[in-house]
């Protein structure tokens, strides 16, 4: 078997005692990071790539430690909206609907269990997932070509754009602010400077990884300081955690089936976990034959979502790693994490560098593991973490968001170029403009362009070329549907109110 | 409501001075058929008319914050600009804990807390940075020591 054997190399080369260690660190630093309100599976790799690069790790150990992160952060975001009723990130939202009112009822141990085994589930059926599909869409994808690959590009703003925001316009034009950002440096082919202003800081154009840290770290500053950290408060104490074996056993098919929606809509370019554990909570609205007890604390409402959002994060893998394009904000973040290591996805990545596939596949299942351990038992541990007062946090926050910046580049002039991102993020907000796209398009931008000119290369100017395909034809229709459909399906779509938190 | 079609207005604008910048882009004899200008030609295009569409259609805007407010995010911002240019030449400690501790002043205005809390997270940061995880920071100014 092909599949054993190729998993059994990535153990080999994931599974050391460092390595292993490094997953622990991650997936610790993950959950707290997923737990707290206002940091989430984004911003909190975002943070850390910096510096784990500073810090000279070598490929396989940074991605160990950044995926566990990213999964840790996915298995935190629940331990707040149970608890505090607030979402810990923005996936962990439907889990307020039910955990809290669970959490109120005195039963915030049984949800947090409930809930940590739902993540296990989802994560897990996706990683096994993601091992079966993730080779099978990287041979289609060797059919791509430049156009083809212009369209995909196309098609992840679109449906980024699409279901992600309220406002086609308004996400369209985050994207644009992004591919902008991107042409800023020298022109590959051609050498010549863009919009540099003879600015040498600038020739090289604008690092990524400054623009994701401002958006989704710095930012947040300013959020906080306008919201004076209202939403810090504990609210519901948790007792003992004990397993309800019985509850596990009367929640499976809901975490069944919450997996199962959860990884498609994984799958789909800019769909990404919120809109899995939506969908997951959705569907097991619509199957249950007492519909009454949901969003006031049915075990159902908390174990769906969660393996809805976890199985996501696992599904939105595949675009990312097979084709180099990320349906959501995180696995952006991921796709940074790559090319700062030097590492293309793509089709080619599973021929040439098939070590680091599987090596990061078993990293998945061994945080995965470790995961489980420490949100079940463990998880008192994270409760305390969340009473860490906010004007300790984000002071803190804040300052590790400029040494990963700093001791990368070591100038002043980008940390600076970070705050700005940080006073874009925080007008974004405001502006209820979407950041992703930003981020989408600043990491894309180059290679759009590239594939578009090498297009033209190939046609000779002719832009017919561009539609020639099957393949092609097809993706310019999804990018289409895509980013018009939403504006229908909204009233559809539209997301139940949270519950007031602290309303007693 | 405003706000969005200030946003529209600034765009467009912005998209002006791109196309415009664009437009100034040398070429090579060495170019391919589409060459270095036509991408952000695109770019410049789309934003406009987004921009526009904006402006024309704005949607229902969140709740700005009040003057005493603004205040506080003008003095943030002047920290971490502050922060970001004062780093480099003075170190990290000093300039750690002045800004960590305005920071912290800011969401809980209790000067004791405060500067416990700034001197606490940067001498914190320090050692797991420096020491731990080994980055190469420096604690005080070069010319010090």
């Amino acid at each position: 078997m092909d599949l054993f054997s190729n998993l059994a190399m990535g153990f080999a080369t994931a599974v050391t005692p460092y390595t292993l260690m490094l997953a622990v660190i991650g997936c610790f630093i993950g959950t707290i990071i997923g737990a707290l309100p206002g940091l989430g599976p984004s911003n909190g790799v975002a943070l850390l790539i910096p510096i784990s690069f500073s810090m000279g790790l070598d490929a396989m150990a940074a991605l160990v430690l950044l995926t566990s992160v990213y999964y840790g952060a996915m298995y935190g975001g629940r331990i707040s909206s149970i608890l505090l009723g607030i979402p810990g990130d923005e996936p962990a939202m439907m889990t307020v609907l039910d955990g809290y009112p669970m959490a109120k009822q005195g039963r915030a141990s049984d949800a947090l269990v409930i809930s940590g085994v739902a993540s296990f589930v989802g994560a897990f059926l996706a990683t096994i997932g993601l091992m079966l599909l993730a080779p099978v869409l990287s041979r289609v994808a060797y059919q791509f070509g430049p156009a083809e690959y212009f369209a995909l590009y196309l098609l992840a703003f679109c449906t980024l754009g699409g279901v992600g925001s309220n406002n086609q316009a308004k996400s369209a034009l985050a994207a644009l602010i992004g591919l902008g950002i991107a042409m800023v440096g020298l022109d590959q082919t051609t050498g010549m400077e863009r919009f540099t202003f003879g600015e040498m800081h600038l020739m090289d154009g604008v690092d990524f990884l400054v623009a994701i840290v401002g958006l989704f770290a710095v930012s947040e500053v300013f959020v906080f300081i306008e919201s004076h950290g209202k939403n810090s408060a504990i609210g519901v104490k948790l007792g003992k955690v004990t397993v309800p074996w019985g509850a596990l056993k009367r929640t499976w098919g809901a975490m069944l089936r919450g997996s199962g929606v959860g990884f498609i809509a994984g799958i789909l370019p800019g769909a990404g976990a919120s809109l899995g554990s939506f969908l997951a909570y959705v569907l097991e609205k619509g199957v249950a034959k007492d519909k009454s007890a949901f969003g006031k604390g049915a075990e159902r409402g908390v174990a769906a979502p969660e393996a809805g959002n976890n199985a996501a994060a696992g599904g939105a893998l595949i675009p990312m790693l097979t084709l180099g394009v990320p349906g959501s904000g995180t696995t952006a973040v991921l796709l940074a994490l790559l090319l700062t290591l030097n590492i293309t996805p793509g089709p080619l990545l599973f021929t040439e560098r098939a070590d680091v596939v599987w090596g990061l596949i078993a990293a998945l299942l061994i945080a995965n593991v470790v995961l489980l351990i420490m949100n079940v038992p463990m998880v008192k541990i994270f409760v305390k973490i969340l009473m860490v007062p906010s004007y300790v946090l984000l002071p803190g926050v804040t300052m590790i968001a400029f040494v990963g910046i700093f001791s990368l580049t070591g100038s002043g002039f980008d940390m600076q170029m970070m705050v700005a991102f940080g006073v874009l993020g925080y007008v974004c907000r405001k502006l209820d403009i979407p950041t992703v796209p930003i981020i989408l398009g600043i990491l894309l931008g180059n290679a759009m362009e590239d594939n578009l000119r090498r297009a033209m290369v190939l046609s000779n100017g002719d832009w017919g070329y561009l539609f020639q395909s099957g393949i092609s034809i097809g993706l310019w229709t999804a990018a289409i549907l895509g980013f018009v459909a939403p504006l229908f399906l909204r009233g559809f779509l539209k997301k139940p109110a949270l519950p007031e938190a602290n309303e007693d | 409501m405003a706000a969005d079609r200030i946003f529209g207005l600034v765009m467009a604008l912005v998209a002006l001075g791109y196309l415009l910048s664009a437009y100034q882009i040398q070429t090579s004899f060495l170019s391919d058929p589409m060459g270095p200008r036509i991408f952000p030609y695109l770019i410049g295009g789309f934003t406009l008319v987004c921009a526009l569409i904006l402006v024309v259609r704005p949607d229902a805007n969140a709740v700005w914050p009040g003057l005493a407010t603004l205040l506080q995010l003008a003095i943030a911002l002047a920290v971490l600009l502050g922060y970001a240019s004062a780093v480099r030449p003075l170190g990290f400690l000093i300039p750690t804990a002045v800004a960590a501790g305005v920071l912290s002043w800011q969401i809980n205005p209790k000067p004791l807390t405060a500067v416990l809390t700034g001197v606490g997270l940067s001498v914190g940061l320090f050692v797991l940075f420096k020491m731990v995880l080994g980055l190469g920071l420096h604690a005080f100014p070069r010319d010090w020591f």
